[in-house]
């Protein structure tokens, strides 16, 4: 059989690039990522309805340019140089031809067949205007094909086309035939010829543009540009070649192919604001803007996370018959209000996996399985596995509607309406977002990192992103700040919970700003990018997103996932010397003479617990002090599993003191009581959980987001911020004069990095 | 009358005559179309007042008022 022919897609982002993709691959398109980039790379494979024909298409990310600046362009014009497909399609946005074509005469560069598929003809003719074809084929020297990607028109005339072409190599063309470099470039060109360097007439350009990758692997030629620069002078341009050569491109495109396009010279005259025009007038107004924003912002949270889904339980509207005693028991509503669809889909899911769980440990004992066994399987394989499955719907839904609002174009609005105000901690307006996902999940804030440019600001905001305390975090503060107000005899909980998220904002940023100083240094990322026009978001494009998305968690929670429950599982079920522990969660009793106290975790959390002393939960503490060690650790698996710990550990130490009918409230004051830890070890042990390493759904997707080789000092950093700032919590709220240590402590850092970057400036200037 | 990008008011129009800068920022202006003879209306700023909104080459820009500086502009009137 015949090799695959191999098809590249080409174009700038928002001209339908993604959408070409799926109407041409369908339901064989394969996500992964491009090697050593966290750029997403899309491969399908092609079949023609009529002809048995079968091409490969690899999606290219969207680019402007075949600059070396950003890893998404340097992908796509290796895969070109160096992976030669058998050809290029060159999608081009009709509506905005001018910026578009400029790729393409780049692309024209290289010597390989190219097509160039005229998308959104259909928005140009409803605009009445027109663009002539058959002369733009002339002018390039390439076939065109009009074509509109969302409606599915003419997909196939393009695939012949692309296959006619494939079938005859193609010499690369320059549309800077006339311009004032030609001399050098033709020089240049026959100089790699020389060389029997493929592609000569690109490289010879971008060497003549003073292109960093091309100066760096041909040094000698550098030598020829420099020579002729020396005899060159011109009046406007001087010897800024690149500059030139940019000019000569749009010039030329203005000269040759702005003339294609006739425009409706109604709309030209009448000036009538588009409909995208109009919403964005809205959606960016110097008042409404922000406030527009943060109700859009809102909206998304209640969607997802609500309980009382509009207020209207506190309303005072009564939900009273929510289906007790039958398994939809609060499904739907409670008594406090009805739910939102993700609480409702996250409530289906526990419903669906609670009964899976029953139905699996019943079938084990029947068939006479060891008690370890029904455990390992239902509490530590399964239990493990579906409480981090009951999150993918709430992770899926918050994904869908922040894709919703990217795919509109909306996304990009925020990025302008924000940027002033991130642009002092050192990152752009776009790094917002994903930050605040972080309040709801981790997961889909650190893969929504994805739109940022820059590589820095990328590891700089997943790092932070943990520290917008998500909502599985929650119930730790409800319990801890519920117990500490009940311990105390005063106080607000809400306000202990508030004050916390707080806290965890003010690290972040604190942490944005002291990487950008030391490890991270250098210029803010610029901003220049494109606002595109407004448009509806693809049902088809969203699904098939959404479903990569699930794909990918899918996999990582059976993988790595699924492994280190497992561990934890076997850490606190078993003793040091393999006697098992057998614990009763629903009357919270334990079944066996050993309990918790005794197994290999309790262990493990005595050894490391003095490591916790100056956060207020180490030697301190009386018996059983190890278990805020220990709570820390389980809750990798997910946060709420914190709390759980503390009610297996109620039972060890007795029994559990109620105090309050609030969800793990009581589990929280017993151990209090218990250990004799204070209220700023508490808050210490929150703000500990809250800022550490996340949970391993998490840690599993900054690994899959970071570059490789990042992950260790990630967790070291979440591992080292913790540490600092709990202690730091525990010791100024236990001796508040403490203060004045810290304060000396953060002047002192803070001076040092200023004049040891001081010092490296300088050296690097007199270097 | 020559006059940086930054300084335009909202509606301005005008003709870019120089692009300044260097490596990264600039080839990124040269990439986006900002080149010398285009021509570039400001549209608006963020509610904030940075960054900017430029329509240029019959699409919408942003950029920031500390990169629009490097452009230099022959006003229209």
């Amino acid at each position: 059989m015949d090799k695959l022919k191999r098809f590249a897609l080409a174009g700038n982002p928002n001209s339908g690039k993604t959408t070409l993709f799926n109407s041409l691959t369908g339901s064989t398109a394969h996500v992964g990522n491009w090697p050593g980039v966290t750029v997403e790379k899309r491969e399908g494979v092609y079949k023609s309805k009529n002809k048995e024909e079968q091409v490969s298409i690899v999606d290219l990310p969207g680019i402007y340019s075949l600059s070396p600046y950003t890893p998404e362009e340097v992908i796509s014009r290796n895969v070109i140089l160096n992976e030669k497909p058998d050809c290029v399609i060159n999608i081009v946005d009709a509506t905005n031809l001018e910026r578009n074509l400029y790729l393409t005469t780049q692309l024209l560069e290289m010597d390989v067949p190219l097509v160039v598929a005229l998308n959104m003809m259909d928005e140009v003719k409803k605009n009445g205007d027109k663009i002539d074809v058959k002369q733009l084929e002339k002018n390039l020297g390439v076939p065109v094909v009009e074509i509109s990607a969302l409606k599915e028109e003419n997909l196939d005339t393009l695939m012949e086309k692309a296959l006619d072409c494939s079938k005859k190599p193609r010499k690369g063309s320059t549309v800077l035939e006339n311009s004032l470099l030609t001399h050098l470039i033709k020089d240049v060109e026959i100089a790699f010829r020389g060389k029997e360097v493929d592609n000569p007439l690109f490289h010879a350009i971008k060497l003549v543009e003073n292109d960093e990758i091309e100066t760096k692997d041909h040094p000698d030629l550098v030598k020829m540009v420099e020579a002729y620069k020396k005899t060159f002078n011109d009046d406007t341009f001087g010897t800024d070649f690149e500059a030139i050569v940019a000019d000569a491109r749009y010039k030329y495109i203005s000269k040759y192919y702005a003339p294609v396009l006739k425009r409706n010279v109604q709309n030209e005259n009448n000036k009538k604001l588009s409909f995208s025009d109009k919403v964005d007038k809205v959606l960016t107004n110097k008042w409404l803007g922000i406030p527009i924003f943060i109700v859009i912002l809102f909206l998304i949270f209640h969607i997802t996370f609500a309980e009382d889904f509009l207020y209207l339980g506190a309303m005072g509207v009564p939900f009273n018959n929510n289906f007790a005693g039958t398994p939809f028991e609060g499904l739907f509503w409670t008594e406090g209000g009805i739910n939102s669809i993700g609480v409702i889909l996250q409530n289906l899911v526990v419903m669906f996996t609670d009964w899976i769980n029953g139905l699996i440990g019943e079938g084990l004992v029947a068939a006479n399985a060891e008690n370890w066994g029904v455990s390992l399987v239902c509490d530590g394989i399964l239990g493990g596995l579906f409480s981090v499955l009951s999150f993918v719907p709430q992770i899926l839904l918050l994904f869908l509607l922040f894709s919703i609002l990217e795919d509109s174009g909306y996304m990009a609005r925020v990025a302008f309406i924000l940027d002033r105000l991130f642009r002092r901690f050192g990152v752009s307006g776009r790094a917002f977002m994903p930050m605040i996902m972080g309040f709801g999940c981790s997961v889909p804030a650190m893969i929504n990192t994805r739109t940022l440019a820059d590589e820095n600001e990328r590891i700089a905001t997943i790092r932070v992103i943990p520290f917008f305390s998500c909502g599985a975090k929650l119930p730790i503060l409800t319990a801890c700040t519920g117990a500490i107000v009940i311990l105390l005899g005063f106080g607000n909980a809400d306000l202990i919970t508030l004050g916390m998220y707080l806290l965890g904002m003010v690290v972040a940023i604190v942490s944005l700003i002291l990487m950008r100083q030391t490890t991270m240094r250098g210029e803010v990322p610029p901003f220049i990018m494109e606002l595109p026009t407004y448009h509806m978001p693809q049902f088809k494009s969203l699904m098939i997103h959404l479903w990569d998305k699930l794909k990918h968690f899918i996999k990582k929670a059976f993988t790595i996932i699924l492994l280190s429950t497992i561990i934890v599982w076997f850490l606190q079920s078993f003793t040091p010397d393999w006697h098992y522990i057998e614990y009763d969660a629903e009357t919270m009793e334990f079944l066996t003479p050993l309990t918790t106290n005794d197994s290999i975790l309790a262990n493990i959390g005595k050894i490391i617990q003095p490591l916790f002393t100056p956060l207020g939960f180490g030697s301190q503490l009386a018996n059983f002090g190890w278990v805020f060690a220990v709570g820390a650790i389980t809750g990798l698996i997910a946060k709420e599993n914190v709390i759980a710990t503390f009610g297996m550990l109620a039972a060890v130490v007795g029994s559990l003191v109620s105090v309050s009918d609030a969800e793990g409230v009581s589990e929280v004051y017993t151990m209090i009581q218990a250990t004799g830890i204070n209220t700023a070890g508490v808050i210490a042990f929150i703000a500990f959980n809250m800022l550490t390493i996340p949970c391993f759904a998490a840690v599993a997707t900054a690994k899959a987001e970071l570059k490789k080789g990042t992950l260790k000092w990630t967790i070291l950093f979440w591992l080292v911020v913790s540490y600092v700032v709990s202690s730091m919590v525990y010791t100024i709220g236990t001796w508040w004069w403490t203060l004045f240590i810290w304060a000396v402590v953060i002047v002192l850092v803070g001076l040092g990095i200023y004049f040891f970057n001081k010092y490296r400036d300088q050296k690097k200037l007199i270097g | 009358m020559l006059k940086k990008l930054n300084e335009f008011k909202i509606g301005e129009k005008g003709i870019i005559k120089i692009v300044d800068g260097e490596g990264k920022i600039r080839r990124r202006l040269f990439d986006m179309g900002v080149t010398p003879g285009a021509e570039v209306e400001l549209i608006k700023k963020a509610p904030l007042g940075d960054p900017l909104e430029v329509k240029i080459r019959g699409y919408s820009l942003t950029l920031r008022k500390d990169e629009a500086n490097f452009v230099e502009m022959e006003v229209k009137d």
